[in-house]
């Protein structure tokens, strides 16, 4: 890891299944973490709450609690990032886990680089929060602070709602959103369940912004939990 | 024509049950004599010792020796069931404890004195009732019995000796008993009652010296001694029989006997079992219901009749008419009868012409080539049909009370009507009121009516008026022509609306048969059928009905059906449980535990107890016979219904559990063979790898990496769909419909399997302008994604598949189209069926890939098919309803 400067970052990994958590402890090792391990969601709030961690990596089904009352927990006092590992078939779970303040998620079964590069974002995103007012992928630049659009250097005009949109995403990109958080976010609380005006934008902006919008690129869908701008490389 | 050799096999077959039967049935054995006094208890004693010898375990149940000393002395040591004492009316009378034995269960139990009659309150009404009962329990029974106890005899006995015989046990109950004739000559036993050796109860005292005359004595054992042969011919004939030695008596006869409430019929029905018995031919006794209703002691004596020809082994056979003849007749050529069987008119002649000739007459004249035997009948009490004992009921009282009136009112308006007319035109007027009055009441107060108009109209209108005194021969004879007239309009009204009665009540029964035929088809499920039958009878019976049914949960026992009417109390189930256990009839108006509330009858289907209906007419009241033939009609009905519908069920469960087997069976095999062939990969690639450790001069190991990839990849689809399929029969499906963009929809899918499919090119044609659809995009995703797996798996390598979306009419018309070889025809109606494979399959797969769309589409209110393309190829359509989205409002660009 080039990017990470200073000490080894810590991981927390909370999961009750020692062979995954062998398996990560030996991924995350090799990457350059600093690698701790808690079996019950009580034991993880303990740990990092003593030690507090960079990261958190962790897993939905614990024997003792449910995953994301373990993350309700922990963003009672911690912003610590947290990436939850999830199975497959539970797209309610990713949601909810998502919108009780979980950074990311990773499916089960997962590869190793999808999830160091989860674990990356998540990371970044909270060092790089600030600063870096323009935001530049692929042929996409976008100006947070002169409020500009450029595709190809070629400006681009958004409708209010689509630049709201377009600049939610770049605030957390790489990141998954829930159409809940951005139907609230850029609508606000009353259209949290109003997914078709979240379609109908999302389908704007691809049209707008993706070079071949039928094979989108930049933003991606995440089947049943909502969208995800991609990260810059 | 069948070869006359050969045993017939039916025959075989009956003997088989027979013998079965006799395997599983305990044994009578019935030491048979003429007379008290011949040694029976005593031979029977001695065959017990023979048994004990034996090694046999006999106990005794029931011995009679009255205090005679080597009776007594014989019986001593052995070991026996103490008696039960009853009370009853003051008297303290010892019985039998058929319970105790039951309970014991030795494999010998003695019983004595056959025909007895048990007291009052005991589980049956005679002790050859318990004895059936003990061998039906598998428990050998050695009994005593007299000759002149024997039903069929008793007559004969009653003749010649001039006794009357109370005690006297069916002919049946002595079928598949061993006989032993204890015999004596009668000079020896005449010898040993002079030596006060034989018991004579006090009350026969008078009688004795009758009974045991020379001349009786050898009439009675010339009976015995037939009797007994007669038992043993029955037995040479079911072995001829069987060995297909030809029959000797080729008689095919068929034997039909009046029956009816007379007194009479009782000796009539034995006189036709012997002869049925002598002929070896099966017979039937006919009941004719006239319109006359019966008075109460009638019917009571017309059910004992019934039931004792039923006990004798005549089929019984139930019909209506107003003319005796006609019907017996009717019924005789119905059943190929070859002789009839009547008693001789006692009657009053004048009064049988009046009807149109003798009974016995008409039929010799009209029964053509059926022979009718007429037979000297004697009643119980020689008396012609009883008049019934005059019964006042309110019904009555009040019909006399209406006849009394409508007389003193005609004779008021012939006061009046006398200034007009003449005396004679009043008479007119009296007979008009009867006529009138006989339409609307009994045959009792028209006949009141008429007399009283008789006498009334000579009393105040003839003169000399204010006598009874008619002078003019006119007067007379239009006094006895008006007597006459009147009494036969009476009688001809009544006897019309007897039979309108009849006639409705005929009517009522066909109906309510037919109700409940028609009910019972309609029955959706068992508790329906049980809920109907419950209903129906309780209308037809007028009774309250419960239905009992052997709870599968409680081991068998018999549970009344919680919709019963009648809540049974103990005493009434233990009754209704007896019924069950032998598949009889059983409490009121029948033989066991006649003191009943109410009658307990088994339903009976195929051989099989199914059930009991228990039946309690309302207040008490006795079922008429016509009643009770239409109870065991629906009986019958019933239990034929119960049982099919069980026979429905239970190959439903079966068709069900072999579903299942089969399901289990293809599950374990797909997920076995699925589960481990990954698996294999796994493990081979990873052992490839371990080795390549040891020596780093190997080739890069990247294939095995890439085998690993590719089997968790396969078992974690596997694991999916499982999933799916386990959400999907769970009914844990619950679809998230949410507006969603289709075209979103098919590039996420198709993205996210284009490493899968590498091999066959996907194209998508997607509609422009397609409006957002209502569906569940997980599942959606999951339903393409398995079709163009599908696609994949079935067409070689290269087969590009297409994939279209397009809205046709009111719905989302979803496509995915292969160019490939097709479906299998005979596959198409099976392929969504879960675990179903097409014969043509490639190896892999689990066959729940189709299942899955098709119950995902569903869950979403659409639906999935399957076809062949015209132009080669598999096809299949997913239609999901299409509404129109809410809209969303445009906005100017910044």
């Amino acid at each position: 890891m080039s990017e990470t400067i200073g000490p080894k970052p810590n991981v927390l990994i909370v999961d009750d299944e020692l062979q995954l958590r062998r398996l990560l402890r030996a991924c995350l090792e090799g990457e350059g973490y600093n690698v701790e391990e808690a079996a019950t969601g009580q034991e993880g709030i303990t740990h990092a709450a003593q030690h507090p961690p960079d990261l958190i990596v962790l897993d939905l089904g614990l024997p003792d609690m449910d995953g994301v009352t373990v993350l309700r927990r922990l963003r009672e006092w911690s912003h610590v990032p947290v990436v939850v590992l999830s199975v497959r078939d539970r797209e309610e779970d990713k949601v909810a886990a998502l919108d009780s303040g979980a950074d990311d998620y990773v499916t089960k079964p997962f590869g190793a680089g999808e999830l160091l590069a989860r674990l990356r974002v998540a990371q970044r995103h909270t060092i790089s929060t600030a600063e870096n007012p323009v935001f530049r992928l692929g042929d996409l630049e976008v100006d947070l602070t002169a409020r500009t659009v450029k595709r190809k250097g070629q400006d681009i005009k958004l409708t209010v709602t689509e630049y709201s949109l377009l600049r939610l995403f770049v605030q957390h990109a790489g990141k998954v959103l829930t159409h809940a958080q951005i139907l609230k976010e850029v609508w606000g609380p009353t259209y949290v369940d109003q997914t078709h005006y979240l379609r109908v934008y999302i389908a704007h902006l691809r049209e707008k912004l993706e070079n071949d919008p039928g094979k989108p690129r930049l933003i991606t869908t995440e089947p049943g939990v909502g969208y995800r701008l991609s990260a810059p490389a | 024509m069948t070869d006359p050799e050969r045993p017939n096999p039916d025959v075989l077959l009956a003997a088989l049950q027979k013998e079965e039967q006799r395997q599983t049935r305990g044994k009578l054995k019935v030491f048979f004599g003429m007379a008290p006094g011949v040694g029976k208890t005593y031979a029977m004693l001695e065959a017990a010792r023979r048994e004990i010898a034996a090694g046999r375990q006999v106990t005794i149940g029931y011995l009679q020796t009255h205090g005679r000393k080597e009776t007594d002395a014989l019986a001593e040591g052995l070991p026996s069931i103490p008696r039960l004492t009853v009370e009853y009316r003051g008297m303290t009378l010892s019985e039998m404890d058929l319970d105790a034995i039951l309970a014991r269960r030795p494999s010998l139990v003695l019983v004595d004195e056959f025909a007895h009659t048990n007291a009052p309150g005991m589980r049956h009404p005679k002790r050859y009732q318990d004895v059936l009962e003990l061998l039906d329990a598998g428990i050998d029974v050695f009994t005593t019995l007299n000759v002149q106890h024997v039903e069929s005899r008793a007559e004969s006995v009653r003749q010649i000796t001039g006794a009357t015989i109370r005690e006297t046990i069916p002919d049946t109950a002595l079928d598949g008993a061993e006989f032993e004739l204890v015999d004596l000559p009668p000079e020896e036993l005449r010898a040993r009652l002079a030596a006060g050796k034989v018991y004579i109860p006090d009350s026969a005292q008078a009688a004795q010296s009758n009974f045991f005359r020379p001349g009786n004595l050898s009439a009675l054992r010339e009976i015995a001694l037939r009797f007994a042969a007669e038992h043993v011919g029955h037995d040479v004939l079911a072995y001829r029989q069987a060995q297909g030695i030809a029959d000797p008596w080729k008689s095919g006869q068929r034997l039909l006997v009046g029956l009816s409430s007379s007194p009479t019929s009782a000796s009539l029905l034995r006189w036709a079992r012997r002869l049925a018995s002598e002929l070896q031919a099966p017979w039937l006794a006919v009941y004719v219901e006239l319109p006359r209703p019966l008075s109460g002691p009638e019917q009571e004596r017309l059910n004992r009749h019934v039931a004792l020809a039923r006990e004798l082994g005549a089929q019984v056979i139930h019909t209506t008419d107003d003319d005796v003849t006609r019907a017996i007749l009717r019924v005789a050529r119905e059943q190929n009868a070859t002789q009839i069987i009547v008693g001789k008119p006692t009657g009053w002649r004048a009064i049988e012409m009046i009807r149109g000739g003798s009974l016995l007459n008409r039929l010799i004249r009209e029964s053509g080539n059926i022979d009718i035997h007429a037979v000297r009948a004697e009643g119980e009490a020689p008396m012609l049909r009883t008049p019934p004992p005059l019964q006042f009921t309110p019904a009555m009282a009040k019909s006399y009370g209406i006849a009394l009136a409508v007389v003193a009112g005609v004779t008021g308006v012939n006061v009046l009507l006398q200034r007009w007319t003449g005396y004679q035109t009043l008479a007119l007027v009296y007979l008009l009121s009867v006529v009138m009055l006989a339409m609307f009441v009994a045959r009792g107060p028209t006949l009141l009516a008429a007399t009283l108009t008789a006498f009334v109209w000579d009393f105040l209108f003839v003169p000399p008026v204010f006598t009874f005194r008619i002078e003019s021969s006119t007067d007379l004879l239009f006094f006895l022509t008006y007597f006459v007239i009147a009494l036969a309009m009476g009688q001809l009204a009544a006897r019309l609306r007897a039979q309108q009665a009849a006639e409705r009540r005929r009517e009522q029964h066909a109906t309510a048969m037919y109700l409940l035929t028609r009910e019972l088809a309609q029955a959706t499920d068992f508790a329906d059928l049980l809920a109907i039958s419950i209903r129906e009878v309780g209308k037809a019976a007028q009774a309250e009905v419960a239905l009992s049914m052997p709870d599968e949960f409680q081991g068998g026992s018999l549970t009344p059906y919680f919709a019963s009417t009648w809540a049974l109390s103990e005493k009434e189930q233990s009754v209704a449980a007896w019924a069950y256990r032998h598949r009889q009839p059983a409490g009121r108006s029948t033989d066991t535990l006649p003191s009943a509330e109410g009658v307990h009858l088994p339903l009976i289907a195929a051989e099989r107890t199914v059930g009991i209906l228990s039946v309690k007419p309302h207040g008490g009241a006795q079922l008429a016979s016509g009643d009770r033939d239409l109870l065991e009609a629906f009986v019958r009905q019933i239990a034929i219904v119960i049982d099919r519908q069980r026979l429905r069920d239970a190959e439903q469960r079966a068709k069900m559990v072999e579903e299942s087997e089969r399901l289990s069976k293809t599950l374990l095999n797909s997920i076995s063979h699925e589960i481990r062939t990954p698996i294999a990969a796994i493990n081979t690639a990873a052992s490839a790898l371990s080795a390549a450790r040891n020596s780093p001069a190997a080739t890069p190991p990247w294939k095995m990496i890439d085998e690993i990839q590719e089997a968790t990849r396969r078992l974690n689809i596997l694991v999916g769909n499982l999933l799916n399929m386990t959400r999907l029969e769970t009914g844990h499906v619950k679809p998230k419909l949410d507006w969603c963009d289709v075209a979103d929809l098919v590039q996420v899918t198709v993205k996210d399997i284009e490493k899968d499919l590498a091999r066959h090119p996907v194209s998508a044609e997607i509609e422009p302008g397609l409006p957002l659809v209502r569906m569940d995009f997980v599942l959606m995703q999951q339903v393409l994604t398995n079709l163009l797996f599908n696609a994949a798996v079935h067409t070689p390598p290269g087969t590009s598949v297409k994939l279209e979306a397009h809205a046709n009419n009111n719905a989302l018309e979803l496509v995915v189209s292969d160019n490939g070889p097709g479906l299998p025809t005979e596959a198409l109606p099976y392929i969504f069926d879960k675990f179903y494979r097409a014969p043509s399959a490639p190896a892999g797969g689990t066959g729940l890939g189709l299942a899955i769309v098709k119950g995902f589409v569903e869950a979403q209110g659409g639906n999935v098919k399957a076809e062949n393309q015209p132009t080669g190829g598999a096809k299949f359509t997913i239609l999901l309803p299409l509404f129109k989205p809410p809209p969303v409002n445009a906005e100017p660009a910044l």
